[in-house]
């Protein structure tokens, strides 16, 4: 006979699904609404899930100030875990999803847009994210992961081209790898430990003195091959160039972001104990591992020819600039990540936009791929302000000073310098060298060559209002960054070094 | 106003260049000549609102711009950037006064006004973020003037040129992030504030290590001997307002950041790795003298004859006392003055015949008599004829460094004789003899825009040349307080020894002390 179970409401704390809770009903919404009325436009769809996101991020601020007065919040039987990294990161999620989501009110008109599920699924996309990010608990960030991970995969196949469904193919099946990668590591982790919960797993390794080092060392390994997958690492990247070339630029840029400031946290959350507690073979996996994929997905990127192609590499490299946090794993280090990762966002979303509004239905003879770097040459002479701004958001992901990404830089550089990693600092600063050549390549297309007048009718041609305001939102963060970099750091700061990072 | 000249003098061209978008292109030379006009005398009111007796910083600005990490916006002027600062903005009206391109004018005095509020920056700055910014951001203008409007190669010479750069002041980035964080150590608090980071004494060691990072980054920018390769082709493909911009203001970034940073911030390692550098210093002077003689382009053998006396400027700041430095330092303007010159005739030589190779020509001197005496005068003033600017600068550099070593400030004054031979060779094959080739018999003179930049860079080659007091004296008096500054920071018995005590000795005549 089981005992009966009583369990007081309260005690669940059910408000700490409060913000993935909304972003699940405003799916549920979205899909209800399509039920009673078919055929709304776009905008309508685009805009409640704007109100939906706003919702909450309000929530989530909510809990920033719960956090500051009275600690990490926890819920639902502890799984789920609202310290300062699940807030910062799904801040960063929430918003950037409200940054992206008006990408969609293009002037031409698109397949997946005219399906309301693809606006359900974007949210439901978030949730997933912010379970992923606001616990401890491995099954439920597995179960957050996948959510994620296959609402990305149809949304991506929904952009109805054939490139498009080799890249969800692709991404699906590397994902489904990635997924067993994970719930083997944690079965590992589950055997010898006999928890999910990583701070559980934390304390038993360290109570029994990491005698099943072998053990963990094979969880870790598993554990790295998953989360490398998402944040796209070296060797676990050669999915992402073809799924960014294949998906709309757009969507490429989103998934430049947002679902690696989720994977990064995770990451956080599991390696840094491990790091900490001086598992050197971690730390020497993971020095290799960061130093390879900046520089090898560097050294890819100059090689490219379509600068979607190169922008995909080029958020692979960044992707290993900022995993240098979690080698590192100081509280400088991990504000670095997240002020990295939000001027990063506004920079990135502003390049991908610019390629957006640049999008053509067909090939010209001759054309190779989407987004030649010819297709750009001598932009300077017939839209300036547009190669202004491709040449600015270029500028700050090269690391130009005092653009966005540069402050990002110098502190995850000063962050390494100070923890004592002098040679990582240096492979850091000479990556930004070697990358600088590539986005100034485009640059030399853009002000310093003969235009090409086949391609002239496709420069902004998706261009609309909100398009528009957009780049101009990033082009204004990413000018102004210098002013918005200090109360972000007090913030980040201060929450990180409140949740023990 | 006169607390915030610098702020206004750094962002009045850049908020001009930002206004020029608006005007119309027939007219945008106009209101490029106004903006570096306007710019260029309100440099002139901060020489005369400076106090040349002072010989700290003046007019220091100070607005936090992220606390949490020491990184203020912080400007001042001392004796030393004053003067680079007027050059600045003289070149800069020199240069859109003068300008004859034709293509896309535009773009390129847009370009230029904000390639001004970089340099402008750079030589203001006291914080090294600040300075980096400004130091970083001085590249893209000169990457597009080159990309743009220059020769054939012109996308190889401003990548490559940019890409130098770039590596090099990363390398110094590190350099600046460790300073910080060693500050930091000792004091508990982030800071990039220059004179903050003066009253740190290091250890030698680090001192060494940190003074290779600095050193790369303003090695590649003066360009040093060893890393020089990229100034020849971005000289080469430059058009004539990129190559006298680069030489007269942007090469003195390196060297002018070597006497704010590496000398004061370094002191130990700087005697150190004093015969080291003088040593590629020679090299330097040689070896473009050589090159320069071998060369048939007449731009290149300017080029190389502007690497080589860049050699002495550095020469000069490495004898570590007040001669040597004060001496470079005007050696800096002279070079500006006088290179910058030579590039401008080269220009009005290939604006008429679009060929710079030498044995094009011949015999000018009877055609276009002005030029030929212009380009004379300026030539006598780059061999460093007495009464000329670079004579001074010249004799004072070297004299400084013979206070070290008598044997190597030999070898380098020989070298300066070689320059005389190629500069005087260059200008025999170019305007003596007979007139060659048909098309140079109707060569017309210089015209009145061109005389409009050439005749002022006359006057400046020889007024400073026969009264550079009213420079040498503010700058003197900020030399002095460097060079106490290190002898007090120095650690080392020889780097005590090498670096004078100026307040021990102020009675003694500094000549006697040499003997």
């Amino acid at each position: 006979m089981l005992a009966p179970i009583s369990i007081s409401l309260a005690s669940l704390n059910i408000m700490t699904m409060a913000p993935m809770l909304i972003a699940i009903v405003g799916a549920l919404a979205i899909l209800c609404i399509d039920l009673v009325k078919e055929g709304l436009h776009k905008s309508f769809y685009v805009m409640v899930s704007l109100l939906f996101l706003l919702l909450d991020l309000g929530a989530i601020v909510d809990f920033g100030n719960i956090f500051l007065k009275s600690g990490t919040v926890l819920g639902m039987f502890d799984m789920m875990l609202i310290d300062g990294l699940a807030i910062l990161s799904q801040i960063i999620i929430v918003a950037g999803s409200m940054l992206f989501i008006p990408l969609a009110l293009t002037s031409k008109r698109f397949h997946e847009y005219n399906y309301p599920e693809y606006f359900a699924l974007f949210l439901f996309m978030i949730a997933g994210f912010q379970f992923m990010v606001a616990s401890d608990n491995l099954i439920l960030i597995f179960v957050g992961l996948e959510t994620a991970s296959l609402a990305l995969y149809t949304l991506i196949a929904l952009h109805n081209r054939s490139k498009s469904f080799e890249a969800a193919v692709k991404y699906f099946t590397m994902g489904a790898l990635a997924a067993g990668f994970f719930a083997f590591g944690s079965m590992i982790f589950y055997a010898i430990t006999g928890s999910v919960e990583i701070n559980q797993i934390a304390l038993a390794l360290a109570k029994d003195e990491y005698v099943n080092i072998g053990f963990v060392l094979v969880a870790v390994v598993f554990l790295l091959g998953a989360i490398g997958f998402k944040l796209s690492m070296v060797p676990f990247h050669t999915w992402t160039p073809d799924v960014y070339e294949g998906s709309s630029a757009a969507l490429a840029g989103y998934m430049s972001i947002v679902p690696k400031i989720a994977g990064f946290v995770v990451a956080m959350r599991l390696f840094e104990f491990l790091v900490h507690s001086g598992v050197v073979w971690l730390q020497v996996v993971l020095y290799v591992a960061v130093v390879v994929t900046m520089t090898a997905s560097n050294i890819w990127a100059l090689v490219q020819n379509d600068v979607k192609r190169m922008l995909a590499y080029s958020s692979i490299s960044h992707a290993g600039f900022v995993m240098a946090a979690i080698l590192i794993g100081t509280t400088q280090a991990n504000t670095a990540l997240f002020l990295y990762w939000a001027l990063f966002s506004f920079t990135n979303l502003g390049a991908f936009s610019m390629l957006w509004v640049s999008r053509q239905k067909n090939l010209i003879p001759g054309q190779s791929s989407d987004h030649p770097y010819e297709k750009f040459a001598g932009l300077v002479r017939t839209m300036p302000m547009a190669a202004i701004m491709i040449a600015l958001f270029m500028l700050s992901l090269a690391g130009v000073p005092p653009f966005g990404l540069f402050w990002g830089k110098i502190y995850m550089i000063g962050a390494a310098v100070s923890a004592g990693y002098t040679m990582l600092a240096l492979i850091m600063a000479l990556n930004s060298a070697i990358a600088a050549y590539y986005y100034l390549k485009l640059i030399v297309f853009m002000f310093m060559k003969e235009p090409i007048a086949e391609y002239q009718k496709y420069y902004l041609m998706n261009a609309s209002l909100s398009l528009k305001t957009i780049i101009g939102i990033a082009a204004i963060g990413t000018i102004f960054a210098v002013f918005a970099v200090n109360p972000l750091l007090k913030v980040i700061t201060l929450f990180v070094y409140n949740s023990g990072y | 106003m006169q607390e915030h000249i610098l702020s206004i003098l750094i962002f009045f061209p850049a908020l001009a260049a930002m206004f020029g978008f608006v005007v119309h292109k027939d007219s945008v030379r106009a209101y490029g000549i106004t903006v570096a006009a306007i710019e260029f005398f309100l440099s002139l009111w901060l020489w005369n609102l400076y106090d040349p007796m002072t010989s700290g910083m003046q007019f220091m600005e100070m607005a936090p711009l992220v606390s949490a990490f020491g990184i203020s916006y912080l400007v001042g002027v001392d004796g030393i950037s004053l003067f680079i600062i007027i050059l600045s903005t003289f070149f800069t009206l020199i240069g859109i006064a003068s300008l004859t391109e034709k293509r896309r004018v535009k773009d390129l005095i847009i370009t230029l006004l904000f390639l001004e509020m970089t340099m402008v920056g750079v030589f203001a700055a006291l914080d090294a973020i600040v300075f980096y910014i400004f130091w970083e951001l001085s590249l893209i203008p000169m990457l597009y003037i080159i990309g743009a409007w220059g020769g054939p190669l012109r996308i190889y010479a401003s990548i490559k040129f940019f890409l130098y750069t770039f590596t090099g002041s990363l390398v110094m980035l590190v350099g600046m992030l460790f300073m910080a964080y060693f500050y930091y150590q000792a004091t508990g608090q982030w800071s990039f504030s220059l004179l903050e980071w003066y009253r740190l004494i290091l250890p030698v060691s680090i001192q060494m290590w940190l003074f290779g990072a600095f050193f790369l980054g303003f090695a590649i920018k003066v360009p040093m001997f060893p890393f020089h390769t990229w100034l020849p082709y971005a000289h080469g493909q430059a058009p004539t307002i990129g190559s006298v911009i680069l030489a007269a203001i942007l090469l003195k970034m390196g060297t002018y950041a070597f006497i704010r940073f590496s000398l004061p911030l370094f002191p130990d390692a700087s005697v150190i790795f004093m015969f080291p550098i003088a040593i590629l210093a020679i090299i330097m002077i040689v070896y473009a003298a050589m090159v320069a003689y071998a060369q048939e382009d007449i731009k290149q053998v300017v080029a190389y004859s502007s690497i080589s006396h860049m050699g002495v400027i550095i020469l000069g700041i490495f004898a570590l006392n007040v001669e040597g430095i004060t001496g470079s330092v005007f050696l800096m303007i002279a070079h500006g003055v006088v290179s910058g010159a030579l590039f401008l005739l080269v220009g009005v030589i290939y604006d008429r015949r679009h060929t710079k190779l030498m044995s094009e020509f011949g015999g000018l001197a009877s055609v276009m008599p002005r030029y030929a005496t212009i380009f004379g005068i300026m030539m006598m003033a780059s061999v460093g004829l007495p009464l000329t600017i670079n004579f001074v600068g010249e004799f004072l550099s070297l004299l400084g460094f013979y206070k070290q070593s008598h044997s190597y400030t030999l070898v380098a004054g020989t070298a300066i004789i070689v320059g005389a031979i190629y500069m005087l060779s260059a200008y025999k094959k170019a305007f003596f003899g007979n007139v060659t080739k048909e098309e140079n018999k109707n060569l017309k003179d210089v015209n009145r825009t061109e005389l409009l930049g050439l005749v002022p860079l006359v006057v400046v080659a020889i007024w400073l040349g026969v009264y550079p007091k009213p420079l040498l004296e503010p700058i003197n008096n900020s030399v002095e307080a460097i060079v106490q500054l290190m002898h007090d920071k120095a650690q080392t018995e020889e780097a005590k020894q090498r670096i004078p005590d100026l307040a021990h000795s102020a009675g003694l005549n500094s000549m006697q002390e040499a003997h």
